[in-house]
């Protein structure tokens, strides 16, 4: 045999070659003046978090009651019992034992999980999954604009947020899912040191004169670093292992969406789902990744303070991976898979599921989890009930032609 | 044609299709100026102008052997820890049950500890790698071919975040995967890539079994089908080159054996491909409806010939091939061009290279895309005139910037698109970069020289006034490195 077990094992600390940039809506809604939310005083925040690669949704949240779920994923399969026990959430489903911060939400009723969920693709492309599931369209191939950019042109125009229009946003690229007409910036946590404010200004005005295009990136740019300076006193770099990977741009989205004048959307993406190869079960590779994770969604909460009660995350992913364990102990490219909710607007303490089963028979293709929750549903209703956007343009624009596809009804509080 | 017009062209000789400038008095720009595409395919004359050697670079084999030799060594270590740690307790255990010894063995002092070999060669092997590119992107005139390999190593990715085993074969992947072949037939390439101990790890082909094969049965282990699903959807026909899930589980099978020999040495030599045939799966396969007879190794060799020459893949190539060089959105009558020169030419990348110099519309699309993170770090130290002896500046800027070298996020590779790369915080990292080359440049800088060597006549009106009126020479050399002229290409 080979010794290809050294060459393979992942380099833990590298996983995550991007960690997560933050991305937001650079207006700050002014729902204070006339908004429909003036009412009831909510200024509701919304996250989005993209896991990119296909997240395992069996091994996450595993259907331990499921009489198919321990052949199907066998040594790897969760457990209620033995040295890590999976977090019981009901009588059926039962929480990756490394994400206690979620089931601590979960029974505060402040999460909740969507499970045998995927977008309308049903083919097995990591890109095109992605495409589908960020531009919020049926088909990959419309990459112009994302459902969370297209959703945030709807609602009121608020006040352009950083309002000096200057500062410092170091990272790579905008998710598509933020992609799109309302203007959007970004931020990640940064390791340069600010050139002068005055080359600044003079590259913005040279760029104004001569290079639209740039001149609009940076002078976006620009903005964020500013309010983020001020609530955070600078960011270090994401570095360290995994888990540090994530928390500390979570904990940077958290920072700057609790301010006052920061934005109120954000998205962040992390990669490194993609389980090929050792998997793990309740240790191993997916655990670390759900363990950062878990810790993201814990940042978000101790950051937002008093906001946490008017935010909403949303975890979701390209598609699923096959229910069944691969020839390498780990998973292939699959179908339905699940979608973390919290925040403390959520209605949450529940699994929302319409199992389809494990049988053979029961399968996609006889490979994959079926999907029997539409991931668009969820996200509808989502925007209907957190932000209010009306049914006929998330039917329309957000979510084009999905006028079958019903706003999950209840999520919100 | 006027000397603002043939400046034009020299900025799209140097931009487009090369790395830039060179500084110091180079001539580049009045070369290029004077002959734009003799400039630009000068350097298509020799297919050895591609390869990259050097004392410093060693062979995937030399360098896998090499780290399976510090694996046996740490785990040698580790075991002899291990027993002394084991004698230690046994001895403890006697002690205690019987009466004490009047000279109690000091489990410490028993032999001195070896200390664990680490594995920080594995980082200094893949940055003696990135320097050798680094430095070489600094030696051509035009520098179109490394344009080719950063767009053949980007196509046929490998991420050395994999693990130990493709940090340290990263740049030897591409030096004989990529650049034997960048010159040469698409249809070489793809079997050098698909062979490659770096791909075979990175897409998890080195540990798929076929499930009806002896390795198979007897331990249990199967298919996985990374490797296959990439290299239709990815390496040749593209994600909509007409295949079904059926197909990627049939390359999955048919590729079943190809796989990495082992410190053992009992495939091969160790650090070198090889075809294990109690690891393939028996039998005939079927793929985009023709059937591959059980041949051994030569049944995967038959199908990625088959799936270079597919029709999906010159329109999947080419469509890449003009994103790359001219547009994002790119001119569909330059796509059906270049489709049809690498289809009729059996997939020669020296023909599909050279129809895109001879095509016009590559000369006349205006210059709408911005540099990659590696070609602006790349054509501002040409324009600085600095060949680096150290690569870890490059390798952070590139990190900062979200374009590590040789590890992009999935084997998609790094974006090709402004989307991805003219953005806000991408823009913001870029000025803070120039900044921190102009600041250590300081008065040695020539802004005015370098504009000139960058752009001539070229240059906008308002891009010399900014330069003009800059309050320093280090601002204005920023100012040089972030103009349009420097960013655009």
């Amino acid at each position: 045999m080979p010794d290809i077990a050294a060459l393979h094992a992942p380099s833990r600390r590298q996983l995550l070659v991007t960690g997560g940039a933050l991305f937001a809506w650079s207006y700050l809604p002014r729902f204070a003046h006339g908004s429909t939310f003036a009412a009831d005083g909510r200024d509701p925040r919304l996250v989005v978090m993209v896991l990119r690669g296909a997240l395992d949704g069996l091994a996450a949240v595993a259907p331990v009651s499921d009489p198919a779920y321990q052949a199907l994923h066998g040594q790897q399969a969760l457990s209620l019992t033995g040295d890590k026990p999976a977090l019981p959430l009901d009588n059926f489903f039962a929480l990756h034992p490394a994400m206690p911060n979620f089931a601590r939400l979960y029974r505060s009723r402040h999460a909740a999980v969507v499970h045998a969920t995927a977008t309308a693709y049903r083919e097995r492309s990591h890109f095109d999954g992605q495409d589908v599931l960020e531009s919020g369209y049926k088909m990959p191939g419309k990459t112009q604009s994302g459902w969370l950019n297209r959703a945030l042109e709807q609602l009121p125009k608020g006040e352009r947020i950083a309002v000096k229009g200057k500062g410092l946003a170091v990272g790579a690229s905008t998710p598509l899912i933020l992609r799109g007409g309302a203007p959007v910036t970004g931020w990640a946590p940064s390791a340069l040191p600010a050139v002068q404010d005055d080359l600044e200004q003079r590259l913005l005005d040279l760029y104004r004169h001569s290079d639209s295009g740039l001149a609009n990136a940076l002078e976006q740019g620009l903005g964020l670093e500013k309010v983020m300076q001020r609530e955070a006193g600078g960011m270090r770099p994401a570095g360290g292992n995994i888990i540090q990977a994530m928390r500390v741009p979570a904990r940077g989205a958290a920072k700057l969406i609790a301010a006052d004048d920061g934005p109120r959307f954000a998205a962040l993406a992390f990669d490194g789902w993609d389980t090929h190869v050792n998997e793990g079960g309740a240790t191993g590779r997916l655990a670390l990744l759900l363990a950062g994770l878990d810790g993201a969604i814990e940042e978000f909460e101790k950051g937002l303070g008093d906001s946490w009660k008017s935010t909403v995350i949303a975890v979701v992913t390209e598609f699923g991976r096959t229910a069944r364990i691969n020839g390498t102990a780990g998973t292939d490219h699959g179908t339905g898979t699940v979608a973390f909710l919290a925040g403390g607007a959520l209605n949450g303490g529940r699994v929302i599921a319409d199992w389809p089963g494990l049988r053979d028979a029961d399968l996609y293709e006889g490979r994959d989890l079926k999907a029997t929750t539409d991931l668009r549903g969820v996200m509808k209703g989502l925007l209907a009930d957190h932000l209010g956007v009306g049914a006929n343009v998330l039917s329309e624009r957000v979510f084009p032609e999905s006028q079958d596809v019903e706003p999950m009804q209840g999520l919100i509080v | 044609m006027t000397a603002g017009i043939k400046a034009q062209m020299a900025l799209v000789a140097l931009n487009r299709f090369g790395l830039g400038a060179r500084g110091a008095n180079s001539g580049d720009l009045a070369n290029a100026a004077a002959d734009p595409r003799g400039f630009v395919k000068a350097e298509l004359a020799s297919p050895r102008t591609a390869l990259l050697e050097g004392p410093n670079l060693r062979s995937s084999e030399d360098l896998l052997a090499e780290m399976y030799g510090v694996q046996r060594q740490r785990r040698e270590a580790l075991a002899q820890a291990r027993e002394m740690a084991n004698q230690a307790t046994a001895s403890d255990a006697q002690q205690k049950t019987t009466s004490p010894s009047p000279v109690s063995p000091d489990p410490a002092s028993a032999a001195p500890q070896r200390p664990l070999p680490n594995f920080n060669f594995v980082q200094d092997r893949f940055r003696s790698d990135a320097l050798a590119r680094i430095q070489r992107a600094h030696a051509p005139a035009c520098g179109f071919v490394e344009r080719l390999v950063g767009f053949w190593s980007n196509h046929f990715c490998i991420s050395a975040v994999k693990g130990p085993g493709v940090r340290i074969t990263a740049g030897a992947f591409e030096r004989e995967a990529i650049r034997p072949h960048v010159l040469g037939s698409f249809a070489d390439m793809v079997k050098a890539v698909e062979q490659h101990p770096a791909m075979l790890a990175y897409l998890d082909n080195a540990v798929s079994v076929g499930p009806n094969s002896r390795a198979g049965q007897t331990r249990k282990r199967g298919l996985n089908e990374n490797l296959a699903r990439e290299t239709l959807e990815l390496h040749t026909l593209g994600v909509d080159g007409g295949y079904t899930q059926a197909d990627v589980t049939s390359l999955a099978r048919i590729l079943t054996g190809w796989t990495i020999v082992g410190p053992p040495g009992r495939l091969g030599r160790p650090g070198t491909f090889a075809f294990n045939p109690n690891a393939h799966e028996p039998g005939p396969q079927v793929l985009l409806g023709r059937a591959y007879a059980d041949e051994g190794v030569v049944q995967g060799e038959k199908a990625l010939n088959d799936l270079a020459r597919h029709p999906s893949a010159a329109r999947f190539i080419a469509t890449k091939f003009a994103r790359h060089f001219v547009a994002d959105e790119p001119p569909p009558a330059l796509v059906a061009r270049l489709t049809k020169v690498f289809r009729d030419s059996d997939g020669d990348l020296k023909a599909l290279s050279l129809a895109l110099v001879d095509d016009d519309t590559a000369w006349s699309a205006p210059l709408t895309k911005i540099r990659s993170p590696y070609d602006y770090i790349i054509a501002a130290s040409r324009l600085i005139a600095r060949v680096p002896d150290q690569p870890q500046r490059y390798l952070g800027s590139l990190s900062l910037m979200g374009a590590p070298l040789w590890q992009p996020p999935g084997p998609n590779g790094f974006a090709d698109t402004n989307a991805a790369w003219a953005t806000p915080n991408g823009m913001k990292t870029r000025l803070d970069i120039a900044g921190q080359i102009a600041k250590r440049l300081g008065n040695l800088a020539d802004p005015e020289e370098a504009l000139d060597a960058v752009a001539g006549e070229a240059a906008s009106a308002q891009t010399r006034q900014a330069i003009g009126r800059a309050a320093s020479r280090e601002q204005a050399m920023a100012l040089v490195l972030m103009s349009p002229e420097f960013q655009r290409r």
